[in-house]
C-alpha cells in the first residue's frame, strides 16, 4: 500500500460526539496551522442537537491557497464510535485513520488500503484524570497533542494558543499544556513521526485574518452605525446578533454615563423583529435583524410593506437547508427566490451577496447606506458555511473619513426653504427616489402618513388606477437606479480564449475558483463571473451576452439564481446550464469540476449527430 | 360620513400653552360610517393633546389594519403617522420608540387587530412596558369585512347577522394586567368626560398605558342583543370612579365633591384625581383583576382607571440606552474607527 504523501496540502476530518468539548480543541488545531503561515479552511459540520449526536470538523490545509472544500479525506481522527464505520469508508486510499485503540477496533472495520494509527486516548485519560468531565474534555486536547507530533506542528505555537485562550487562568493553561504533551509524547514514542502527510512552516498568510462571516457582519453593523437591533433566535443567524452585542458592549458604551448607544431587543418572533426594524428605520435610526429561511418566510408581509411604503430596512439572511425546518445546521443557498421576491404583489428587493468575511463586513456597513439611499429593504445573503465557519480573508478596513449616506432626508431648514408643496412620493430628481421626512422634524411642514395602501405623490390615500400605476412604475425606476448603486460583479478571465462562462456567488466561490483550475489542467477553459448583488447590473448581462454557454454554480436544487437571471435578464433558458450541489455540506471543488467537465465532454461530441426527439439528454 | 367639513372656527378660539389652537390637532375628514364610535375617540385624542399642550409634531401615530387603524389620519394632521400591517402595530411602535425616545407614541388598534391576529404582539409590548399610549377601539366585530364576530365579542352577543357568539371573549384589560402593563383603563367612546382624562393620564404615564375603549360599530354591531352596542354599554357600564387629570403645570382650581378619595402623582408630577368607591385600589394589580372579574360575573362592564403603577420605568431604562435619541447619533458617536479595527484585526490572527 502506498501512503499519501503531502506537505501542507491535505484534508483532515475529526469525527466527534456533540457536546464533548471537541470544538475548541479542533479550532485550536486549525489556528495552529494558520499561525504556522499555512492557509487553512475549517468547516464545522454539526447536528441540530446539544449533546450526543455525531459532529465533524473538516480542515482543508492548502499552501496553494485553496479555501473551499476539496472533496475526500486524507486523515481521519475518529473519536466517535457511532460514526466510525462511515468515517473509515470515507477515508481516501493511502490515508491515515487515527483512532482510540483502548478497545480493539471492531473486526468488521477492515480496510487494507489505509494506515491505522491507534492512540489509547481513553486509557491515558483514565490514568491521568479522576473526574468524568475532565476525562472527556482532555481527550480532545490529547489528540491535538498527538497530531502535533504526527504532522509536525510547532509545539510552541500550540502553547501560545493555549496561553491566549486561558489568559489569566494559569491552572487551566498548565493542565491543557500537560494534556497536549501527553499526546505528543505518546505519538513520538510509538510512531515514526512525522507521517508522510505533514506540515512545514511557511509565510503564506500575509496580513490576512481568520473569522466567522457572522462575526464580520456584526462588526460591519457596529461600524455602519446600526443602533436598533431586534431579533429572534434562529440557527445559523443567532451569532450575528451575539456578535453585535459583544462588540457594541466593548465599543459603543457612552463614556460619561456608561449607557448604551444601541438597543438589542429579543423579539417575540421574526415578524416582530422585522416590524421593529421598519419602525426604527422609519424614525431615522439604522436598524437591522438577522434570520434564516424560516424567519425570512415570516417576514415576507413586512418586507412588502417596506418596499411599497419605501422604508429602509436591513436584513441579514444566513441561509440554511430548507424547505421548512429542513436541515437547520446544514448550509445552502436556497433563499434566493424567497428573498428577491419576498411578499405578495409585485415586490422586489435588493440583495447583497458576500463571499468572505471581509465582504461580509463591507456589505454589512454598506447595506445601511444603500437601504437609506434607496429607501427600501436590503437583504444580505450569507449562509451557514460562510457565517459559522472560520474563514481566511484580507484584514477588515475602515476609512475614518467615511460619512454615513443617510439618503434623501429633508431637514427642518430644507422644508422651510421649499417653495413648492412637499410630496413624499414625488420623483423630483427623476431617479425614482423621493425625499422623506422623519417624525418630529418640523412643527407644521413635511408630516405625512406612511401606509401600505396605495396613495398619490402627496401620500394621500387613493384608489385611482392611474396614480397607482404611476407609483408602481416609479418603484421599478428606483430598482433600475439601484443597479448603479449595488456592488458590481467580479470577473475572472480564463488563460485561453473561450466561449464558455461560469457564474457563481457567495460561499460557492472558493470551490468554483479551484474547480476552474482543475478544469484548466484538463485544458478546459472558462471565464467566470462572481455575482455580488441583485438587481443585476449591465456587467452581468454583458458577460452572459459575450459567451455561448453559461454554467451557473450554486447550492440549491432548483438552480434559483439561474432562473432569476433568466427571468430578470430575459434570457434563453437553454443558454444557462445548472450546476448544483445541495446535500447540506459545502460544495467541493472536485464535485463542481467533474460536473462541468462531464457536460463539456458530452457537448463536445453531441453536435455531430442530432439526437432523436424525446431521447434523454 | 360627511363630505364637507365646515371651515368655520370660533374667532376667539383659545390657544394652549404652546400657542396651538384646537384646529392644529385636527386631521383629515373621517371616512368612517356616520355615528361610528371611533370618531369620538379621535375627537377625544384631539382634545387631550390640545389640553396637554403637546406639540403636534412631537407625536407619532401608529396603527395596524382595520377601521380603528384608519383613524390616525383623522386626528393630529401635523404628526407623522404609520398605518402598518394587520396586528403588528406593537412591533413598529417598539422599533420607533427604540429609535427615538423623545417622541410621544400613540398606538391605535382594534379588537381584531389586537385580540386576534395581533394578540401575540399585544402581549409582548405589554411585557416590554414600552413607553406609549395604546388605545384599542373595541367594537366586538370586524367592521371592514362586514361584521364578523371578533375575539372580544361576548358569549351570546348577537350582531346584525343575528347569530349568538358561542366563544369565550378575550378581555384585553385583564390580559394587559396579567402581562405586566403599568397603566390599564377601560372606557366608552360615548363618555368623553371619562375618556379625555384617561387619555391625558395615559399620555403622561411613563411606560405602557393601555386603554380599552368600547366603541360601538353602528353599522354591524349596534343591535339590541349586542353587548357592544350603545344601549347595552350605557345600561351596564359601571365606573371605577370619577376621574380628573391635572397636568403638573396647572393649578388645581376645581372644587372636588364629597367622595374624593385618592390622588396618584405620576413621574412627571402630574396628578390623577380619583373619586371612587372603596373597593378598588388602583395601584394594586390584583385588586384590579378581581374587580374586572367581579363585574363581569354581574354582567356589567367596569370602566375607568383600573390600575396604574406611578413609579413605572420604561423599556429604555431596562435597556440602559443613552438619554439622547438613538436616531440622533452620528458617525462620531457610533463608529469605533480604523484604529479600533486594527486592534480587532490583530486579535483575529
Amino acid at each position: 500500500m502506498k501512503s499519501i504523501e503531502a506537505v501542507n496540502e491535505f484534508v483532515i476530518r475529526f469525527a466527534n460526539v456533540n457536546g464533548t468539548g471537541s470544538a475548541s480543541a479542533n479550532a485550536m488545531f486549525a489556528k495552529s496551522i494558520f499561525r504556522m503561515g499555512v492557509p487553512v479552511s475549517p468547516k464545522n459540520i454539526f447536528p441540530s442537537n446539544i449533546q450526543g449526536l455525531p459532529t465533524w470538523y473538516e480542515v482543508r490545509v492548502s499552501e496553494k491557497n485553496y479555501l473551499g472544500r476539496r472533496g475526500g479525506v486524507d486523515i481521519t481522527v475518529a473519536v466517535n464510535p457511532q460514526s466510525m464505520a462511515q468515517d473509515m469508508s470515507d477515508l481516501n486510499p493511502g490515508g491515515f485513520f487515527i483512532y482510540d485503540n483502548t478497545k480493539a477496533l471492531d473486526l468488521r472495520l477492515q480496510r487494507d488500503d489505509i494506515n491505522l494509527v491507534g492512540i489509547p486516548l481513553t486509557d491515558i485519560c483514565r490514568r491521568e484524570y479522576t473526574q468524568a468531565r475532565q476525562r472527556q474534555l482532555f481527550k480532545n486536547v490529547i489528540y491535538v497533542g498527538a497530531l502535533a507530533a504526527l504532522l509536525d506542528i510547532d509545539f510552541s505555537v500550540l502553547k501560545d494558543l493555549v496561553g491566549a485562550q486561558f489568559k489569566g487562568k494559569d491552572k487551566l493553561v498548565a493542565s491543557n499544556i500537560h494534556a497536549l504533551e501527553l499526546g505528543y509524547q505518546y505519538a513520538q514514542e510509538n510512531f515514526s513521526c512525522p507521517l508522510s502527510i505533514r506540515l512545514e512552516r511557511r509565510d503564506l498568510i500575509g496580513d490576512r485574518v481568520m473569522l466567522e462571516g457572522n462575526d464580520a457582519l456584526a462588526l460591519g453593523a457596529v461600524y455602519g452605525g446600526a443602533t436598533v437591533v431586534p431579533w429572534y433566535p434562529l440557527t445559523p443567524s443567532t451569532s450575528v446578533i451575539e456578535g453585535f452585542e459583544k462588540y457594541a458592549n466593548r465599543l459603543r458604551i457612552d463614556p460619561g454615563s456608561g449607557d448604551r448607544r444601541f438597543c438589542v431587543a429579543q423579539a417575540e418572533d421574526e415578524l416582530a423583529a422585522i416590524g421593529m426594524v421598519i419602525g426604527a428605520s422609519w424614525n431615522g435610526a439604522r436598524a437591522f435583524t438577522a434570520t434564516s429561511g424560516p424567519g425570512l418566510s415570516l417576514m415576507a408581509e413586512f418586507l412588502g410593506l417596506a418596499y411599497f411604503a419605501e422604508v429602509p430596512a436591513v436584513l441579514f439572511d444566513i441561509q440554511r437547508a430548507g424547505p421548512s425546518t429542513g436541515m437547520p445546521t446544514r448550509t445552502q443557498q436556497s433563499d434566493i427566490f424567497a428573498a428577491a421576491y419576498a411578499s405578495h404583489g409585485d415586490s422586489k428587493h435588493v440583495l447583497l451577496i458576500p463571499a468572505d468575511p471581509k465582504e461580509c463586513f463591507d456589505m454589512s456597513a454598506d447595506s445601511f447606506d444603500l437601504a437609506e439611499r434607496l429607501q427600501t429593504p436590503v437583504i444580505v445573503m450569507s449562509d451557514l458555511d460562510l457565517g459559522m465557519n472560520d474563514n481566511l480573508c484580507a484584514p477588515l478596513e475602515w476609512d475614518d473619513n467615511r460619512e454615513y449616506d443617510r439618503g434623501k432626508v429633508l431637514s427642518a431648514e430644507d422644508l422651510d426653504n421649499m417653495s413648492e408643496r412637499y410630496g413624499r412620493y414625488l420623483d423630483v430628481d427623476g431617479d425614482g427616489i423621493c425625499y422623506r421626512t422623519l417624525p418630529g422634524t418640523h412643527p407644521d411642514k413635511g408630516a405625512f402618513f406612511t401606509r401600505g395602501t396605495s396613495r398619490n405623490e402627496y401620500a394621500v390615500y387613493t384608489e385611482f388606477g392611474d396614480a397607482y400605476v404611476k407609483n408602481m412604475e416609479r418603484l421599478n425606476a428606483k430598482m433600475e437606479t439601484a443597479k448603479s448603486y449595488v456592488p458590481g460583479p467580479v470577473s475572472y478571465q480564463a488563460a485561453k480564449k473561450t466561449r464558455d462562462g461560469v457564474i457563481f456567488y457567495g460561499s460557492s466561490t472558493d470551490a468554483s475558483l479551484e474547480a476552474l483550475d482543475l478544469l484548466a489542467a484538463q485544458d478546459l477553459h472558462l471565464d467566470a463571473l462572481r455575482l455580488r448583488a441583485f438587481p443585476f447590473s449591465k456587467e452581468v448581462t454583458d458577460f452572459i451576452d459575450s459567451h455561448d454557454r453559461i454554467f451557473v454554480v450554486e447550492q440549491n436544487r432548483d438552480g434559483q439564481m439561474r432562473k432569476l437571471l433568466i427571468i430578470e435578464c430575459d434570457l434563453n433558458p437553454k443558454k444557462l446550464l445548472s450546476v448544483v450541489h445541495y446535500d447540506g455540506m459545502p460544495m467541493t471543488a472536485l464535485g463542481v469540476s467533474r460536473h462541468i467537465a462531464e457536460i463539456l465532454g458530452k457537448n463536445n461530441v453531441t453536435p455531430l449527430r442530432k439526437r432523436k426527439a424525446g431521447a434523454k439528454a | 360620513m360627511s363630505y364637507i367639513r365646515p371651515s368655520f372656527r370660533h374667532p376667539n378660539a383659545q390657544a394652549n400653552a404652546k400657542g396651538y389652537t384646537r384646529e392644529d390637532y385636527e386631521g383629515a375628514l373621517s371616512t368612517l360610517c356616520a355615528g361610528c364610535g371611533h370618531d369620538s375617540v379621535s375627537s377625544a385624542i384631539i382634545q387631550s393633546t390640545f389640553e396637554l399642550s403637546i406639540e403636534p409634531h412631537r407625536v407619532a401615530k401608529i396603527s395596524g389594519i382595520g377601521c380603528s387603524s384608519k383613524t390616525p389620519t383623522y386626528f393630529l394632521g401635523k404628526s407623522h403617522g404609520f398605518n402598518s400591517v394587520h396586528g403588528r402595530m406593537p412591533s413598529v411602535a417598539t422599533g420607533a420608540s427604540m429609535a427615538n425616545r423623545d417622541l410621544l407614541y400613540v398606538g391605535v388598534s382594534g379588537d381584531g387587530d389586537s385580540a386576534s391576529i395581533g394578540l401575540g404582539q399585544f402581549g409582548h409590548i405589554a411585557r416590554r412596558n414600552l413607553n406609549m399610549s395604546y388605545i384599542v377601539e373595541n367594537n366586538g366585530c370586524y367592521g371592514l369585512t362586514k361584521g364578523q364576530d371578533s375575539a372580544t365579542t361576548d358569549i351570546g352577543s348577537k350582531s346584525k347577522k343575528g347569530e349568538p357568539n358561542p366563544y369565550e371573549p378575550i378581555d384585553l384589560c385583564a390580559l394587559a394586567l396579567q402581562l405586566g402593563a403599568t397603566f390599564v383603563a377601560r372606557s366608552f367612546s360615548g363618555d368623553k368626560d371619562q375618556l379625555v382624562p384617561l387619555i391625558k393620564a395615559a399620555m403622561s404615564h411613563n411606560g405602557f398605558a393601555f386603554i380599552d375603549v368600547i366603541s360601538p360599530c353602528v353599522t354591524f354591531n349596534n343591535t339590541a342583543a349586542s353587548s357592544k352596542g350603545y344601549e347595552f354599554v350605557r345600561d351596564h357600564m359601571q365606573a371605577t370612579g370619577k376621574i380628573d387629570f391635572v397636568p403638573v403645570r396647572s393649578e388645581i382650581t376645581a372644587n372636588y365633591p364629597a367622595g374624593f378619595s385618592e390622588e396618584i402623582t405620576l413621574h412627571d408630577g402630574s396628578v390623577i384625581h380619583l373619586y371612587k368607591d372603596d373597593k378598588l385600589d388602583c395601584t394594586d394589580r390584583n385588586s384590579a383583576m378581581n374587580a374586572i372579574a367581579e363585574f363581569k360575573d354581574k354582567g356589567q362592564v367596569l370602566t375607568g382607571l383600573l390600575y396604574v403603577d406611578p413609579d413605572s420605568s420604561d423599556f429604555h431604562k431596562t435597556q440602559q440606552t443613552v438619554s439622547q435619541p438613538l436616531c440622533s447619533l452620528n458617525e462620531n458617536d457610533l463608529c469605533p474607527g480604523a484604529r479600533a479595527l486594527g486592534a480587532i484585526n490583530a486579535s483575529l490572527r
